[in-house]
């Protein structure tokens, strides 16, 4: 049961063969069985999945189901549960349970999904390994029979582990500069960070309001065609989503490939990626050839700045963002300030861990007084550089293939004590947050037993077309069906 | 020495919007605390702005009532600064791009003299929180009802150069903002805020002086005499050599007295950037022209009707067109009792000097236009004079009636002028003086006769119950009196 | 670029972080090598292009003003850290 895909399960609740609370509680003892080697979930919502699977039961025996009705999924702890603990992967907010849910967090339920728990992740977003959680590091399914742990990437890393150790079939996740794509790629699944404005942040804690979206973990391309069919729409809560038809993404999965003009940006084929890595990703392109794509060299000039310009762009907003956790109304506050300043330096310096301090004080740095123009103002500039680079090369092709990540999972406390090399884990995803366009990871091999992803860019708003993709790969590969021991 | 005085204002505004700027929570003042507070004004994890239409639409009436360019695209910034009335760490403002462009406004002098005061940009920004500071155990509790009202902020040229200047734009600005509606214009709740930036030069000198800012000050009074106050602090320090200090101090008008607010741990450093939650407003010349044509009869416009439709001259028809809840009562009354110049005095004498007896708006007057005009009716037509109108005032201000003709029945003032009636009252009162007549008739200095009737005017009313017109009881007095 | 521990203890005070004196050489280093890579972007030709604040070139939708909030102060104050008579409580800013 639990190597079953979403859109296995779901066909199974329609045609009566399991009910919901079967499933439900079939996934929930396999959380509780296997969760302490990876530390998937900080919270898991035992009573209120069973209840909603029951009320799931009586919503398909009555006629009324969606595709999710009783299907067990997880969310990433960054949204909003109504009378959940939300706690963002902080001390800050460890006992914070708001009382009412963020956009996506409404659609599952409305669609009649159950919700078994909140998945781990970095603080704030603020990681690619999920070793900056309050609530102890994930460990990646992959990689455990070598004696070491391995991270799962981040910071979406808790609902990757959770996917690829099949204790739930999809989580939702968070991308501001690949942490949905890395994880994935770590984990051996299937991800999608949709356009910039695809999704509604609303009720989804900010970390870069610019860059933050919404998107979408499973093992199967058609399973993240079916949660995006539930997450994407306008909302006219978030001022930055966009009023645009969805489509069904379901409804083009298996369109031809023939004809698709793949380009592979030289720059994400550099020395930074070694050459064990390269082979699987260039084997995958071969792949998509015999499909009927054609492939072509693109350059993305100034790709190379996009780190630089990240972490001006994102740490500025999140140094603002993260103001509000400031002990007065919700969330932490130590323990008898003696005054107000005391309440708030205090607070803030127990309840944020050091990454997001880290990142509070760059951008805090970068906005001061005498370096907005010579950092926010020059990092926006280049943002637009690196947009432009992304409409030149869509200008000749249709998708662009690199690899997800420079290296496959690494050893857990490998990069924790230097940021700047944990900053380089994203060196090819971030520059499509700042262009906002979407992407994907799909698994596509192995390198020394560890899941490797080969990333898929498209053109703003062609989600349909790169889950067409992905959807056509996995018909010829089973990379994304590798179950880790 | 001789010192030129250089004012410029701040002005901050609250939208009489139904919601705040950035959610749909209530604005309607004096609700229990936190109670207009919800998740986007407490600043709730994940929570997100979005801009209210209307509040855009008021700032656009604003900007073309005050004759300045409109900007097409407008963005919101974050001003980053920590404070417990401000939930999420920053207030969401315009910086480099207001909504409002420059423009001006002209204010009348009581030399009779017009100056014109240049408005450098007005931007739309949230409002904080309230904090309130009596005891709770040693700390301070938090409303956050306020927090998120839309307010714009005013910003004039430093073109002012005496208190009696900045006093009359502050007014010209409440009669604007009140006359289009986007504002109550109650200071004492906080509707308007100003904020006063004073520096001296020498007399004639081109060089500007270092300024201070005196804040929130919430009455035309107290703004009065801050300006004062501050100007006479700098005077005392330049001309004993010392030097001024920019900084922000708070005037306590009860006190007269004012204290600088520097806090000493740090240099504001806003970090101003723009929302990534909100993206750039653009309005279009349709929102423009709607917007133009939705606005009403402003106070310059309405001085020259009241003068040409009512005859009033120009200090009574700048006086009652200043406010428009003023003008409106004047306009009310008028309609009732006809006489423009008697209805102008009356609001102008006995009405004001009420409201301001018993710190009243016009809004808050226990009697309407419709019954002052009543009043004037039977002031204008002789029916009762001026003590007994008085009388009339004074009843219904209380309440006891709202009928101006029941009450001068009730009250029995209605005047008697019947001239053959009078008559005869006043051959039996000179009757009965033959002396104080005899001297009257012997005196030649006119002033001294005019003087001597009042004598006769005491008997008069007596014998009359206090029903006699006097203005007619003089009349006969004189003639019979043969001049 | 490096930063020092001025800028340090200064950037700490905005943010309202209390940052102690062993964290403080720890910061300058982490820093410091955070904006080396930040100075890359002193190498871009960035003559005459605008900046780009968002992906899309959308602009602002406006709210109709509707009140749509109703009271719930309770469920906001069951999650505060203190509260009186309906107000958050904090403690006293000290001049």
């Amino acid at each position: 049961m639990h190597n079953k895909s979403v859109a296995e399960l779901s066909r199974e609740l329609e045609r009566g063969e399991i009910s919901s609370v079967e499933l439900t509680q079939q996934f929930l003892d396999r959380i509780k069985q296997e969760d302490g080697r990876f530390n998937s979930f900080i919270t898991l919502t035992e009573e209120q999945a069973l209840a909603d699977a029951k009320a799931a039961d009586e919503q398909r025996a009555a006629g009324n189901a969606t595709p999710w009705t009783g299907v067990p999924f997880a969310h990433k702890d960054i949204f909003c549960t109504n009378g959940v603990r939300t706690t963002c992967g902080s001390k800050m907010l460890e006992n914070f349970v708001p009382p009412y849910d963020a956009t996506v967090t409404e659609n599952f339920r409305k669609a009649g999904a159950v919700c078994l728990g909140k998945t781990n992740m970095d603080e704030f977003a603020m990681g690619s390994s999920t070793e900056s959680s309050y609530f102890g590091a994930t460990t990646n399914p992959w990689g455990l029979g070598e004696g070491e742990k391995r991270v799962p990437g981040g910071s979406s890393g808790g609902s990757a582990a959770a996917v690829a150790a099949r204790l739930v079939p999809a989580a939702t996740a968070t991308d501001t500069g690949g942490s949905i794509r890395q994880p994935a790629a770590l984990c051996g699944i299937t991800g999608l960070k949709p356009t910039y404005g695809r999704v509604s942040r609303y009720g989804m804690i900010a970390f870069a309001s610019s860059l933050d979206q919404g998107g979408t973990m499973a093992r199967t391309a058609e399973d993240n065609a079916l949660m995006l069919n539930v997450m994407a729409g306008f909302d006219p809560k978030d001022s930055t989503s966009i009023d645009r038809a969805v489509p069904d993404y379901t409804a083009t999965l298996n369109e031809p490939l023939k004809g698709l003009k793949i380009g592979l940006p030289k720059e994400y084929f550099s020395d930074q990626l070694s050459p064990t890595m390269e082979e699987q990703v260039r084997n995958a392109v071969k792949e998509y050839e015999k499909l009927g794509a054609t492939v072509k060299e693109v350059s993305l000039p100034n790709a190379k700045l996009a780190i630089a310009a990240y972490y001006v762009i994102a740490p500025a907003e999140a140094s603002a963002n993260l103001s509000r956790f400031d002990g007065a109304r919700y969330g932490y506050r130590c323990d008898d300030p003696k005054d107000l300043m005391d309440m708030y330096t205090r607070t803030r310096a127990e309840g944020f861990g050091t990454e997001v301090k880290r990142r509070i004080l760059v951008g805090t740095y970068a906005l001061s007084a005498g370096y907005f123009d010579a950092y926010y103002l020059k990092a926006q500039k280049v943002r637009r550089l690196i947009q432009q680079d992304f409409i030149n090369a869509f200008k000749e092709v249709d998708v662009l293939m690199s690899p997800t990540s420079p290296s496959p999972a690494f050893v857990q406390g490998e990069k924790t004590n230097d940021p700047v090399t944990m900053y380089l884990e994203d060196i090819f995803t971030i520059a499509v947050n700042l262009a906002g366009v979407p992407a994907m990871s799909v698994p596509a091999g192995f390198v020394n037993g560890l899941p490797v992803g080969l990333q898929i860019i498209g053109d703003y708003f062609s989600e349909a077309r790169l889950l067409n993709a992905a959807h056509q790969f996995q018909q010829v590969t089973d990379w994304h069906q590798r179950e880790p021991q | 020495m001789q010192w030129d005085i250089v004012i410029g204002l701040e002005i901050h505004v609250q939208l009489a919007t139904k919601t705040k700027i950035f959610s749909g929570s209530s604005t309607a003042y004096g609700a229990e605390p936190n109670t207009q507070a919800n998740a986007v004004d407490l600043a709730m994890p994940g929570t997100l702005p979005v801009p209210n239409e209307q509040a855009f639409r008021y700032a656009v009436m604003f900007g073309l009532a005050v004759n300045a360019e409109i900007e097409r695209r407008s963005v919101f910034e974050r001003k980053n600064y920590f404070y417990p009335d401000l939930p999420k760490g920053y207030q969401t403002t315009q910086l480099e791009r207001p909504i409002v462009g420059p423009g001006y406004v002209d204010i009348d002098l009581a030399s009779g003299e017009t100056k014109r005061v240049r408005i450098h940009h007005a931007h739309l920004e949230e409002d904080a929180g309230k904090s309130l500071h009596e005891d709770f155990h040693g700390m301070t509790g938090i409303d956050l009802n306020r927090a998120g009202t839309p307010l714009i902020e005013v910003v004039t040229e430093p073109d002012m150069t005496s208190a009696e200047e900045a006093v009359a734009f502050a007014k010209k600005l409440h009669g604007i903002v009140t006359s289009l509606g986007i504002c109550d214009g109650d200071m004492s709740q906080g509707s308007m805020r100003f904020d006063v930036n004073i520096s001296l030069k020498a007399k004639g000198s081109e060089t500007l002086g270092t300024r201070t800012e005196t804040k929130n000050l919430n009455s035309f009074r107290f703004m009065e005499q801050a300006i004062a106050h501050e100007v006479e602090r700098q005077m005392d320090i330049l001309e004993d050599g010392g030097t001024i200090v920019q900084e922000t101090r708070l005037y306590n008008g009860d006190r007269d007295e004012s204290r600088s607010m520097r806090t000493k741990e740090e240099a504001n450093d806003y970090r101003y950037f723009p929302c990534p939650d909100l993206l750039p407003v653009e309005i279009d010349d349709s929102f423009i022209e709607e917007a133009r044509n939705s606005l009403p009869e402003l106070p310059d416009a309405r001085k020259a009707r009241f003068m040409d439709q009512y005859g009033l001259n120009d200090y009574d028809a700048g006086l009652l067109s200043g406010d428009s809840k003023l003008a409106a009562f004047f306009e009310e009354a008028v309609s009732h009792g006809k006489d423009a110049k008697l209805t102008s005095n009356w609001i102008q004498g006995e009405f004001s000097a009420r409201l301001n007896a018993e710190e009243k708006t016009v809004a808050d007057s226990p009697i309407s236009g419709a019954q002052l005009g009543d009043l004037v009716v039977r002031i204008a037509d002789n029916t009762i004079s001026s003590a007994g109108a008085k009388k009339v005032f004074e009843a219904l201000w209380s309440g006891e009636n709202d009928n101006v003709d029941a009450i001068i029945d009730a009250k029995g003032l209605k005047q008697v002028s019947d001239t053959g009636a009078l008559e005869a009252m006043v051959d039996e009162v000179l009757a009965d003086m033959p002396d104080q007549v005899a001297q009257y008739q012997n005196e030649e200095d006119p002033k001294k006769r005019k003087k001597m009737l009042g004598g006769f005017m005491g008997p008069l009313m007596k014998a009359s119950k206090g029903q006699g017109n006097p203005k007619l009881f003089n009349e006969i007095l004189v003639k019979k009196l043969g001049g | 670029m490096t930063i020092s521990r001025k800028d340090i203890e200064k950037v700490a005070v905005l943010a309202r972080i209390r940052v102690d004196e062993e964290q403080v050489s720890a910061l300058e280093k982490d820093l410091g090598n955070i904006l080396d890579l930040v100075d890359q972007l002193g190498a871009a030709d960035t003559a005459n292009v605008e900046p780009l604040a968002h992906p899309l070139d959308a602009v602002q939708r406006l709210r109709k003003d509707e009140v749509t909030e109703t009271n719930q102060r309770e469920a906001f104050q069951a999650i505060a850290p203190a509260t009186e008579d309906g107000l958050y409580l904090v403690p006293r800013v000290i001049e």
